[in-house]
């Protein structure tokens, strides 16, 4: 339907804005220089993980749940041993340490993911056991014939059912079917200002309730790896994904190899979208190598990249704005719930992201948020474009064209009168800089033909800041709502302070489970780089000492998350 | 007449360069004998340019052109440690890396350079063309190619360089959510405008009219492509794609290109987009990073768009053909606004 799209896509730099805080006389940045690699992706010859087949290259297909929730009793692979090509069946007793959680690499978060399930299964699509065999057909042939012994348990799908009581349990590490923050609650607070009092005092209440489909990352090229043997007890892993050292540090952990026996190799990758952190095929790969002494490629298809590999999850907001009738926004309330699926994956530090995020770019003198990681019996959620900001910002703007109507204003000028300009307070507590909302109104605006009034198009995110925007609020309402027992309170919140239940080390091959033990690095103190908040400290005890834990890399000797 | 237009607004920011991790990122710069430099990085090309963008920084921080500087990741054993591109980080954390260790590789360079010009270092500048002359006195130069040999054979220097980015890590308060998420936000807003057929329910997204401040467009070519593809993608977000159509319901979930769709050529919106640049502080040149925000704002500025062309509010994504006239039907028949 060309014909009723009268104009070609348009492109501009407008030099003219913020020119005098710019350098433009530049020899290589802000010119249009051709890609680097450009040449070898048109010409088909740019290398990808996928095109290092080794000679005797074997195959690893998984044999996955047909149920939402199911208990194991038992896994029969007598058959599947027989079939032809079959070289090596993998579950979940041969993988070192089957438990892990990603964010363990920055000591977030319990583990809570088995890379082969053994207990149970807690999503449609769970691995139970692997297939290597010669050939991908012969894998799959295979995969058919293993015989699982399932005892069919109560399932949840929704987030808001998921917490209710009585719920079922979908992930045992956090029996409440919620991601636990700070060892204290089940969801990350936000907390600035006196909300209920603002929403009380406001001329118009408006309510909403907005649902962000879970959507897949899709890239070209799914998600895989293919590992071989070194010299020296190395390990080569050929890999697609979009975190080099993610994905080698997690395979270090699960097959308890010093990274010193990885080399990971990658780096050209054929789309990733956030789809590429979770670092499921270099463990496995690895790990078939370990097995069989043999070159091994694991490697989804299509089917698998959008249904078993992880999607970006869905959010339900309910958002709650107090406005005066003047279009100033005096009060937002939000409740958020980020669907994890079964595992915790990236969403719990999707959540902080997002936390940090609110209101969106709007200076609101009372905002209240919690925000929730749950846990239900579906494909584990991930990173994707725009993660912990996309639903909410769906939410958030959705709702701006509600307000507006509803106090009668030009939806443009709405934005540019709440709009955040430098040196304002936010409700994380930090001022405002090199804000530029405000232009970017009065452009798009501009573009489009909309009329503004004189005082919206004399704006700037460089003027009407700061002053008595730039305080915190006197009196900021806080809560203890949500809390949740036995969880001890260290950045690494482990349970009950009692370590993680160790897994199961199987029988490798000579040299292959060097341990790789090293103490924590002891947690700095942190700092404190901004005035304190008004918000009362009702515990100032110092944190849970962590644990020496084994095999993992560590990037970071961090407090995060901790409260202080 | 069934067919309604209408038009929707939306504006968001976006934090770059997330740092609640404290994940630092790291770079190695070093020249061979001819002058020509090789960047080691752990950073992946997604196809959003990692390698273009480093490359870009590397040759304008050692002042030599971009054909002398050839940019290598990602291999661990001769990359240093990097934790991925993700997070809207890569241009921002890893941008910051390379210029601190091509600064350092730069100094040993005009070092080498002084001592064949026996001028002080202090004195030297590049031209970005492959000398390096006296300041204000243009005859007084030596190539680098001669720099980087005189290093290697007479003097014994290496012209090579260390860097690391690292924003100590933030801690989050329990009770309150105080925490620094980020140092920088990059923002945008923009007018869609679509046609919705009130018999059927379909939509059609035919124009964008946009805003984007980036920072700095390190290379605006990198950045239309990232904006284009982006407001694609928020596009076929709003109204096209999802892995589980009955959510929370898990049936009839697409497992081919067939039927998880997604909008082809003849169904783009035309986009003009506008490129502004407020410098971040800490950016490297300023630049912030415009690959995960592009696409947020489409998915609201559509469902705003479908309000104002028929009188159906969308909340729950994403926008079907079922959901608009269903809407449509409760509200007892189409009701255009046209208020934008």
């Amino acid at each position: 339907m060309s014909d009723r799209r009268s104009d070609r896509n348009g492109f501009e730099m407008r030099k003219d804005l913020f020119a005098d805080e710019r350098d433009d006389d530049l020899n290589e940045i802000g010119k249009r220089i051709r890609r680097q690699d450009i040449e070898g992706h048109v010409t088909g010859r740019s290398p990808f993980y996928d095109d290092h087949l080794f000679d005797g290259l074997l195959h690893i297909r998984c044999v996955r749940s047909p149920h939402h929730h199911a208990r194991i009793r038992r896994i029969d692979t007598s058959e599947a041993d027989r079939m032809e090509g079959v070289v090596r069946i993998v579950t979940g007793r041969d993988v070192p340490v089957n438990l892990n959680t990603l964010l363990s690499l920055l000591d977030f978060g319990l583990d809570d993911e088995p890379l082969l399930s053994e207990g149970k299964v807690a999503y449609r699509g769970e691995p139970v056991a692997a297939v290597i065999a010669r050939t991908e057909a012969q894998a799959r042939a295979a995969t058919r014939t293993v015989r699982v012994d399932w005892e069919v348990l109560p399932h949840v799908l929704d987030v808001e059912e998921a917490l209710k009581p009585g719920a079922p349990t979908v992930n045992e590490t956090y029996p409440g079917n919620a991601f636990v923050y700070h060892g204290k609650y089940d969801h990350q607070k936000l907390r600035y200002g006196d909300v209920d009092r603002a929403l009380a005092e406001a001329d118009h209440v408006i309510e909403g309730r907005y649902q962000m489909s879970p959507i897949e990352q899709a890239p070209i090229e799914t998600c895989g790896a293919i590992a071989a043997q070194e010299q020296n007890g190395r390990y080569v892993c050929y890999t697609g994904t979009q975190a080099l050292f993610f994905s080698l540090g997690t395979a270090s952990k699960l097959l308890e190899l010093p990274s010193s026996r990885l080399h990971f190799i990658g780096g050209t990758v054929g789309g990733g979208f956030g789809g590429k952190v979770d670092s499921i095929h270099e463990p496995l790969a690895i790990l078939g190598t370990m097995l069989t002494g043999q070159p091994c490629k694991s490697q989804w298809d299509r089917e698998e990249e959008m249904q078993v590999g992880a999607p970006r999850g869905a959010e339900r907001w309910y958002l709650t704005d107090g406005v005066m009738n003047d279009g100033r926004i005096v009060a937002r309330k939000f409740t958020g719930y980020f669907d994890s699926g079964a595992y915790t994956r990236l969403t719990s530090y999707a959540v902080i992201k997002c936390a940090g995020h609110l209101p969106g770019p709007y200076t609101i003198p009372n905002v209240h948020a919690d925000v929730y990681c749950v846990y239900t019996n579906r494909t584990p959620a991930t990173a994707m474009r725009g993660f912990g900001i996309t639903g909410v910002d769906f939410a958030i703007e959705a709702h701006m064209d509600k307000v507006a109507e509803t106090v009668g204003l030009h939806p443009v000028e709405l934005r540019i009168l709440n709009a955040y300009r430098d040196g304002d307070m936010k409700a994380h507590r930090r001022l405002a800089k090199n804000c530029a909302l405000v232009e970017c109104c009065q452009v798009a605006a501009q573009k489009a033909g909309l009329r503004l009034s004189p005082d919206m198009l004399a704006a700037s995110s460089k003027t009407g800041g700061g002053g008595p925007r730039a305080e915190l609020p006197a009196h900021t309402a806080t809560d203890q709502n949500g809390l949740v027992e036995g969880f001890s309170s260290g950045s690494y919140a482990r349970k009950g302070g009692a370590p993680a239940s160790p897994a199961i080390v199987a029988t490798l091959p000579p040299g292959a489970s060097a341990p790789a033990s090293r103490p924590a690095a002891p947690a700095p103190e942190p700092k404190d780089p901004a005035p304190r908040p008004d918000a009362p400290r009702a515990d100032t005890s110092p944190p849970a000492r962590k644990p020496a834990r084994s095999g993992a890399m560590r990037f970071s000797s961090l407090s995060g998350f901790r409260r202080r | 007449m069934t067919l309604h237009r209408g038009r929707g607004f939306a504006a968001i920011n976006y934090p770059i360069g997330m740092n609640l991790g404290g994940d630092p990122s790291q770079a190695l710069v070093h020249s061979n004998p001819d002058g020509k430099f090789t960047v080691a990085l752990s950073a992946i090309d997604l196809g959003q340019g990692m390698k273009s963008v480093t490359r870009q920084i590397a040759a304008e921080t050692l002042g030599v052109p971009i054909a002398d500087v050839y940019v290598d990741t990602a291999d661990s054993d001769t990359g240093p440690h990097d934790m991925g591109s993700f997070a809207s980080r890569g241009t921002h954390r890893m941008g910051n890396a390379v210029i601190q260790a091509s600064l350092e590789a730069r100094a040993v360079m005009l070092e080498a350079a002084a001592e064949e010009l026996e001028v002080d270092a202090g004195d030297l500048v590049t031209d970005g063309q492959g000398n390096i002359h006296v300041r204000g006195a243009p005859s007084r130069t030596i190539t680098t190619m001669a720099a980087a040999q005189a290093a290697q054979f007479r003097q014994g220097r290496t012209i090579a360089g260390r860097g690391i980015f690292l924003v100590p890590l933030s801690e989050v308060d329990p009770e309150t959510g105080e925490m620094s998420p980020v140092t920088t936000f990059a923002h945008a807003a923009l007018v869609v405008e679509v046609e919705v057929d009130a018999e059927t329910g379909e939509v059609e997204v035919l124009d964008i009219q946009s805003a984007y401040e980036v920072g700095r467009a390190l290379n605006p070519g990198l950045v239309e492509q990232q904006l284009r593809g982006g407001a694609w993608m928020g596009m076929s977000h709003a109204a096209w794609e999802t892995t589980e159509p009955y959510y929370p319901d898990r049936d009839h979930g697409p497992v081919d290109f067939d039927h998880y769709a997604m909008p082809g050529p003849g169904d783009l919106a035309t986009h003009h987009i506008s490129v502004l640049e407020r410098p971040a502080e800490d950016g490297p040149y300023g630049g912030k990073g415009p690959g995960e925000m592009c696409a947020n704002p489409v998915l609201p500025a559509v469902v705003n768009a479908i309000y104002d062309a028929v009188g159906v509010r969308i909340d729950d994504l994403p926008v079907t053909p079922e959901k608009v006239l269903r809407g449509i039907r409760a509200n007892g028949g189409a009701r255009p606004r046209q208020a934008l």
